[in-house]
């Protein structure tokens, strides 16, 4: 049920591919090991890192065989990031060896790495936005003829990667242009492009859609078929059942636990090795006593950054004490919708209106600080680009929209001790791990940014909590913590609206379930009889299935 | 508030995400260890603490490593300081080698120098003179820093202001004195806080960068300017060179010994700026502004708002800088030169001191000096007062260069490089 109105490439390279069903693998002549005896690629012996007194990496060993797609599982903080960067030159260990073929040289950096056949996908694309497809591809090794960039040169090499790999990209489109998965893509492409044996994909699919994630996934098994081998960084333990050969679990700097046969392993199995204890996927919550509606929103409509109505008639209600999850397919307009809802993009018509009776405040105009002040609060989809300011210290990333509120501020001169005091209480309640409350919000943990901007929305009491995406990127103990967090607000007689990419999180969290396709709700189903084959087909625009 | 009890929590941020973390260390994957062993005295096992399990490591995912220790950590940690010493340090330097090789002994002229500036009454009311308008276009270039604009724009502000106190010094010559010294004042700031906002409604309507739209902006005020004194309606035709009409007597600001009026008006303005970005609602909506926009706009911190904020108060300080060239210092007239090369001192200024505006002082004064003293290098050795050009120039060079290793580390795609920290920070 993959959507293909949202692929904007020509679907013609895709289907020019299929008929080279499982082509010899032929990265520009790497080479290519006969099946049989595996070939190890990558041994890591003993390694350690620390950082002062921090132990990141503590006396890790792995192998990754020819072929094979492992997964290295682990929380925030347990030190993923920090073992492939140094297999991948951008740190040096302390001590242990990290071994390439046989070659346990030390790894120079990154190019020494590329060298060796070692490619990687940051989390953060390293494209350059306003540039083509094929002008990134050739970046930093362009191709001249007679003096000029050979971009006719480029544009073949695309092509014929994207039909050798299946990873149908337009050399032409602007990578600014192209939805997250495809730059990804293109991110992959360009390290296939310089023989890869080795591919390290670090926390690949936090950025991707759940039908971006399917496809990857898909790519990572193709890959791995032709031969080349996969470190992927997750700690979403359902990618690592459906993708991964073996798995490696981290935590605290260490190994704690080797899968080398996943086919008997379960979701909750991993993820009590992650944390070291049994995590409650499924939250506990008391049946939802909603009251009286806090949101309501009428035939709302809004525009995208390109101008195109993004949400198009747009109507739901949120009542107190109830957490309703909007279900949608990245793309369908639930960021337009809740920028909208928090005043921070104009609608085009429609009206947003807070509470009921006498007591009703418009919103449909109100910007961002008046929609706060009316008792709105917002965890942004975009944590690090909306939600904190990173150069700012945690207290004040915990007032960041009520500086200029008592206690926080007498007139316009503000009051560090009011800011402090209520920093140093969040901290301890929503237990952000900091040195304290002083340090650059910056230096947090995903989980712990995370934790801040929640604090910081729960601590204001709102009407409506609007939490878009509230545990992407954030670690299984964070997630739990959060959803706890969510269904006390509930409790506490706030209105929730959950937006989220994560269906598994809908349906735990969600007293409600709205399906929104092509900005507008086509599905409206009680939390508990929520079925989820049926939620994720109207999620594709399929509508009969209701 | 030190929290013993976290001894797993490290002290380093995350330099990739945070621009302006206060520590941070080298850049790791280009050069290594950020802190050499040799340079790391050995840890104080007691310091550690007992481990505590349940918390992770905060950041160590991320790759930040702890600030170094040793020298170079402390250089590190206070580079907010040892940036501008060093720079001027090797500006001398390099001055003194230059000094050398047209023959004369560069200590005794650097020695000639700032005695008359400093120790002489002539030499440091002209010292004092010249901090008062550096301290305000310092300030000028400091505070649109802390809001991510860049203000070359100082000198064509200080223009305008001055051209503003110039016109009603002259048309509204009967006033008394002291109204008069105020109008001009107050004329003066509009000014240049009119010419500063045309730059910053270029941006916040049309997107103009302000770097651009400043710099024409100074060109235009040196040509009307040009034609408003050079036979134009504030020009005096008696004078032999174009100029306005003079400041009437008792509207000049005479210097109450060595100290001008304007000195004390700058000191307590820079303090001001300082108090208002530090304490002030405010000044955290201009840094939020500044420091992440797009938070900005999601805490309901106008954009647009904080740029003109940021603009017409830089304006006006660089206007009354203008106001304050004309009424305090002979021949108390707008000739074409008076503003020198003030405006663009501005941003060394701003520079040396890092965007703090306190740090505009020193700043200003270090600077002043140099300028009181040069004609001294000239009379007493011969030496072309052009040198201190020089060695202001290099100092520009030296404090923009970690901006510059920055840069260049970021393109070995290395986040977490924060050797130099940034301007506006």
């Amino acid at each position: 049920m993959t959507d293909t109105s949202r692929n904007p490439e020509p679907t013609t390279a895709a289907a020019a591919s299929t008929e080279a069903s499982g082509p010899a693998y032929d990265n520009d002549g790497a080479t290519t090991t006969a099946s049989g005896e595996r070939e190890t690629l990558l041994e890591i012996t003993g390694l350690s890192k620390s950082f002062g007194t921090v132990h990141a990496n503590k006396d890790i060993s792995l192998r990754v065989d020819r072929g094979e797609i492992v997964a290295l599982l682990g929380e925030n903080g347990a030190g993923k990031s920090t073992l492939v960067k140094q297999i991948f030159g951008l740190m040096t260990p302390d001590s242990g060896t990290i071994s390439i073929k046989g070659d346990a040289s030390r790894i120079k950096d990154p190019k020494d790495a590329i060298r060796r056949g070692i490619g990687m996908v940051h989390q953060h694309f390293q494209l350059v936005p306003v540039m083509t497809v094929a002008e990134n591809m050739m970046l930093g090794h362009e191709t001249t003829s007679g003096g000029l960039l050979d971009l006719d040169g480029a544009r073949q090499m695309v092509r014929e990667l994207s039909a050798k790999h299946k990873l149908a990209v337009d050399p032409d489109a602007e990578v600014e242009d192209l939805p997250v998965g495809t730059q990804q893509r293109v991110e992959i492409l360009k390290a296939l492009s310089r023989r890869v044996d080795l591919l390290i994909l670090d926390e690949p699919t936090a950025v991707l859609t759940p039908q971006e994630t399917d496809e990857l996934l898909g790519v990572m098994k193709e890959l791995a078929a032709g031969g080349t081998s996969i470190v992927f960084i997750t700690h979403k333990l359902r990618e690592v059942l459906a993708a991964a050969d073996r798995c490696y679990v981290l935590r605290q700097g260490a190994v704690v636990g080797q899968v080398d046969d996943l086919s008997g392993t379960t979701t909750s199995d991993l993820a009590s090795m992650m944390v070291g204890r049994d995590v409650v996927l499924r939250v506990d919550k008391a049946e939802a006593t909603p009251g009286e509606t806090v949101l309501s929103v009428k035939g709302l409509q809004v525009r995208d950054d390109r101008g195109l109505p993004a949400v198009d008639g747009f109507d739901l209600e949120v009542r107190a004490g109830e957490i309703v999850g909007l279900a949608g397919v990245e793309g369908n307009g639930q960021r337009e919708l809740v920028e909208s809802l928090a005043g921070m993009r104009p609608s085009a018509g429609g009206t947003v209106t807070l509470g009921s009776g006498s007591d009703t405040v418009d919103l449909t105009r109100s910007n961002a600080h008046d929609t706060n002040n009316a008792g709105v609060g917002h965890v942004p989809e975009d944590r690090e680009k909306h939600g904190i300011v990173g150069g700012w210290s945690i207290a004040d990333n915990l007032v960041l929209n009520r500086y200029d509120e008592a206690p926080f501020a007498r007139g316009f001169v503000r009051d560090f001790g009011a800011v402090r005091s209520h920093a140093v209480e969040l901290r301890e309640e929503f237990d952000i791990r900091s040195p304290n409350v002083d340090v650059p919000a910056g230096s947090l943990s995903g989980g712990n940014k995370q934790k801040v901007v929640v604090a910081r929305e729960m601590s204001a009491r709102p009407r409506l909590l609007m939490a878009a995406q509230p545990t992407r990127g954030v670690d299984v103990g964070s997630i739990e913590f959060i959803h706890r967090r969510i269904v006390e607000a509930r409790d506490a007689g706030a209105a929730v609206l959950l937006v989220s990419a994560e269906l598994d999180e809908i349906l735990s969290l969600s007293d409600r379930i709205a399906v929104i396709h092509g900005g507008r709700v086509v599905a409206e189903v009680a939390g508990q009889d929520a079925d989820r084959t049926e939620i994720g087909r109207l999620m594709a625009g399929d509508s009969d299935a209701h | 508030m030190a929290d013993p009890d976290r001894p797993d929590a490290p002290k380093a941020p995350d330099a990739s995400t945070s621009p302006d973390a206060p520590a941070s260390s080298e850049a790791p994957a280009s050069s290594g260890a950020p802190a050499s062993p040799a340079q790391t005295p050995p840890h104080d096992p007691s310091t550690i603490g007992p481990e505590r399990p349940v918390a992770a490591p905060v950041v160590a995912e991320r790759g930040a490593p702890p600030p170094p220790k040793g020298v170079l950590g402390f250089l590190v940690r206070h580079q907010a300081i040892v940036v501008p010493i060093v720079s001027v340090v090797l500006a001398f330097a390099i001055g003194a080698i230059l000094i050398r090789a047209q023959g004369y002994n560069p200590t005794y002229a650097y020695r000639r120098l700032f005695e008359y500036a400093f120790l002489t009454e002539g030499g440091l009311l002209s010292t004092f003179q010249k901090t008062t308008p550096l301290i305000l276009v310092g300030l000028a270039v400091a505070i649109p820093l802390k809001v991510g604009l860049f203000n070359i724009g100082g000198q064509g502000q200080l223009m305008a202001g001055g051209i503003g106190a110039a016109w009603v010094a002259y048309a509204l010559r009967d006033l008394p004195a002291p109204l008069l010294v105020l109008a001009a004042v107050v004329v003066a700031v509009l000014f240049g806080a009119m010419w500063a906002s045309i730059a910053a409604l270029l941006k916040t309507t049309r997107g103009v960068h302000e770097v651009i739209s400043t710099i024409m902006l100074n060109s235009i005020a040196v040509g009307i300017i040009d034609w408003l004194i050079n036979g134009g309606p504030l020009a005096d035709p008696a004078q032999p060179f174009p100029s306005s009409h003079a400041v009437p007597e008792g509207a000049r600001l005479l210097p109450l010994g060595v100290i001008p009026w304007g000195l004390p008006v700058a000191l307590v303005l820079a303090v001001l700026v300082a108090w208002m970005l530090r304490r002030t609602t405010l000044g955290f909506e201009l840094q939020t502004v500044g420091r992440n926009k797009f938070a900005a706009g999601y805490a309901g911190i106008s954009t647009t708002k904080a740029t003109l904020l940021a603009m017409l108060m830089s304006g006006g300080l660089a206007g009354l800088a203008g106001a304050f060239e004309l009424l305090q210092i002979a021949p108390y007239r707008y000739q074409g030169g008076i503003a020198g090369s003030l405006g663009f001192d501005g941003i060394t200024i701003a520079l040396l001191a890092r965007g703090n505006p306190l740090g505009t002082i020193p700043a200003a004064v270090l600077v002043a000096a140099m300028r009181a003293g040069a004609p001294t290098l000239q009379f007493d050795l011969g030496i072309r007062p052009e040198i201190v050009d020089l060695l202001l120039a290099i100092t520009l060079l030296m404090v923009s260069l970690p901006v510059i290793a920055k840069w260049i580390f970021r393109r070995h795609a290395v986040k977490q490089t924060q050797l130099a920290g940034s301007w506006g920070a």
